[in-house]
């Protein structure tokens, strides 16, 4: 039910802020994504081959 | 603030994750397979072993825990039948005179304020107080549904197959009142297929209602796969919406959107045989057994190195010892207990004289969950009979989330490695992968898998010890303790 396929792609264009578990799954940092990385993680959740990341406002 | 948040539920079409074959051949299992283990005793294999044999001195009894007032009769098992049969709708009226009745539309808060007063929490595993739910489900906007969960997925539990093969009037009862006090017209009775005494009784009673009792609240039943995910509250809902026994996140909880998208009231059904109990005789009445905190009775299933293996039904504070008593006792010395069933921990035997409740068992990482005990004697291998447990996990993902499938069964190759010996590093890498697929489930079956692998490293912490020095005793060659059931079963 989660979508995410394990491709990674996520990790390689944000290093920063998504590592990848040992099966390679996002594993990423929890709270407020800092601004200077915000245009990459977009780029990252615009290019999940599974749609599987989402940003949210809170 | 901007927050990137982990997965988003797949739109439809699930795929499934490389490497996972989903066997669809159904193997119909006996009924009583799900009550029956071994119970017999295991010659200790070795000198390690047998240094555990001895029964450690009680540290605490009865009277340190305060509040505690002890069950005078079974209240839900004292209405069995004694001929073994289910108690049918004339008998059953003649014990509970009342019927329950909805009021169109509306719902009736003064059955959850005594819901409330009383202080049920639910008997499927969460604890979760059912009150706070019925309230949260009134309150929708759409008119909700009753989800009545008697799939018992749990391989180590047989109470709400007693509940719904002897007692299907007491639960049709709590559904109903639960119906009415949040104003739903629809009730659903999930059953797992594959337990036909169960099924036909539930189909037998809901005819005598038919007959003798129609309610205005439409009343049918989901013939649920015998798959363990089938009963997580989701999987249920979708069974029913779609016919798939799958969890689902993206759509709302199901108190939120469950059953045609309906707010749903997913109780366990002794938690709705207690309900019907409390509409009947109220909530003083349900505190008189119990402890301030945790208040009414159990049912319990005792397994493993007992006497008298079965269904006993004790108060809430009674402690884990009480409990094996009611079912003969410890048939030989012990070394452990499984509390919560497969889907929960083990705990040392000096925690068998604390109290049975959440609170009793907090401090082991345990808690009484669906209500399962399983005695292990001293002479098994905790180590081997946890890496089947965890290998049964691994077998009974539901497919869907990486970290489920690829993380447990890694996690339950590990365990096997572990159990005929190990290596230096092991224990560590299992610990990382354990906090690595945690939480990381679209549902809470893997984080069972993590939990029982924690209490398995405190309880059973000398073999680890002895295994990760390469000094494992003969033990994990040794005859399965513990039945663990296969999952050759499909999702439909
Ligand atoms: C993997 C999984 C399996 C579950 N299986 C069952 C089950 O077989 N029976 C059950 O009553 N609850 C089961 N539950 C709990 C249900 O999701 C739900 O919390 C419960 O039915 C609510 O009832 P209660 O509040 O009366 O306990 C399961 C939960 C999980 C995470
Ligand atoms: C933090 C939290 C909040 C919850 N809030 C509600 C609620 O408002 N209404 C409701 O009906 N159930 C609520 N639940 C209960 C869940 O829907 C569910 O029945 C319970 O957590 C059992 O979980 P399980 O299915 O994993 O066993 C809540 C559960 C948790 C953990
Ligand atoms: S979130 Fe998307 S990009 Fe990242 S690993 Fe999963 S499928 Fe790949
Ligand atoms: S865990 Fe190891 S030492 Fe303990 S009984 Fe099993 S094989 Fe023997
Ligand atoms: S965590 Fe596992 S069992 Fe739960 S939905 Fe995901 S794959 Fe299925």
């Amino acid at each position: 039910m989660i979508s995410c396929e394990g491709h990674g792609v996520c990790a390689d264009l944000v290093p920063e802020w998504i590592a990848l578990d040992d099966w390679g799954y996002p594993l990423i940092r929890e709270g407020a994504v800092p601004v200077p990385l915000l245009a990459r993680v977009r780029w990252a959740v615009s290019n999940c081959p599974a749609l599987a990341l989402r940003l949210a406002d809170t | 603030m901007v927050v990137l948040t982990g997965y988003d539920p797949l739109p439809g079409g699930l795929r499934l994750p490389r490497g996972i074959v989903l066997s669809e051949i159904s193997v119909l299992s006996e009924p009583m397979q799900r009550l029956l283990f071994h119970s017999g005793y295991v010659e200790p294999p070795s000198a390690a072993a047998a240094r555990r044999t001895k029964l450690p001195t009680p540290v605490a009894t009865r009277g340190t825990h305060e509040n505690l007032v002890r069950m005078t009769a079974p209240r839900l098992l004292g209405g069995l039948s004694p001929d073994g049969e289910a108690v049918d709708l004339r008998t059953h009226r003649a014990a509970y005179a009342e019927p329950p009745i909805s009021r169109r539309g509306r719902g009736d808060a003064a059955i959850i304020d005594a819901v409330e007063a009383a202080g049920l929490r639910g008997r499927g595993g969460a604890g979760f107080p059912t009150a706070r739910k019925m309230r949260t489900v009134a309150g929708a906007a759409r008119p909700p549904v009753v989800l009545a969960n008697g799939t018992e997925g749990e391989p180590a539990s047989g109470k709400d197959a007693v509940l719904l093969s002897r007692l299907p009037h007491l639960v049709i009862d709590g559904a109903l009142w639960a119906a009415a006090a949040v104003g739903a017209d629809r009730v659903v009775i999930a059953v797992d297929r594959s337990n036909g005494v169960a099924a036909e009784a539930v189909a037998h009673a809901l005819a005598e209602r038919e007959r003798h009792e129609p309610s205005a609240v439409a009343i049918e039943v989901s013939w649920t796969p015998p798959r363990y995910v089938a009963g997580e509250e989701s999987a249920l809902v979708q069974f029913v919406n779609k016919g798939v026994a799958k969890p689902t996140v993206g759509a709302g909880r199901p108190f939120q959107r469950g059953i045609d998208g309906r707010p749903t009231l997913v109780q366990n059904v002794e938690t709705l045989a207690h309900v019907a109990q409390i509409a009947a005789w109220g909530p003083d009445w349900f505190r008189l057994d119990g402890t301030a905190g945790e208040a009414g009775t159990a049912l319990y299933t005792v397994t493993g190195a007992v006497t008298r293996p079965g269904i006993v039904e004790a108060p809430m504070g009674a402690t884990t010892m009480e409990i094996l008593a009611m079912a003969g006792g410890p048939s030989v010395p012990l070394q452990a207990a499984l509390v919560g069933g497969f889907f929960g921990a083990w705990v040392p035997t000096e925690a068998l004289w604390r109290s049975h409740t959440r609170a009793g068992l907090e401090p082991y990482g345990a808690s009484p969950g669906c209500g399962v005990i399983v005695a292990l004697p001293a002479g098994a291998c905790g180590l081997s009979e946890t890496a089947r447990l965890v290998a049964w996990y691994s077998a009974q993902s539901a497919g869907q989330c990486g970290p489920c499938v690829h993380g447990l069964a890694d996690l339950a190759a590990g365990c096997t490695d572990l159990a005929h010996g190990g290596g230096p590093g092991l224990v560590e890498q299992l610990r990382r992968w354990g906090s690595m697929i945690e939480g990381r489930g679209g549902c809470h079956h893997p984080d069972g898998a993590v939990r029982l692998l924690r209490s398995a490293f405190a309880v059973f912490a000398d073999d680890v010890a002895a295994h990760s020095a390469g000094r494992p005793c003969r033990a994990s060659a040794s005859v399965p303790f513990i039945y663990v059931p296969d999952a050759a079963h499909g999702w439909r």
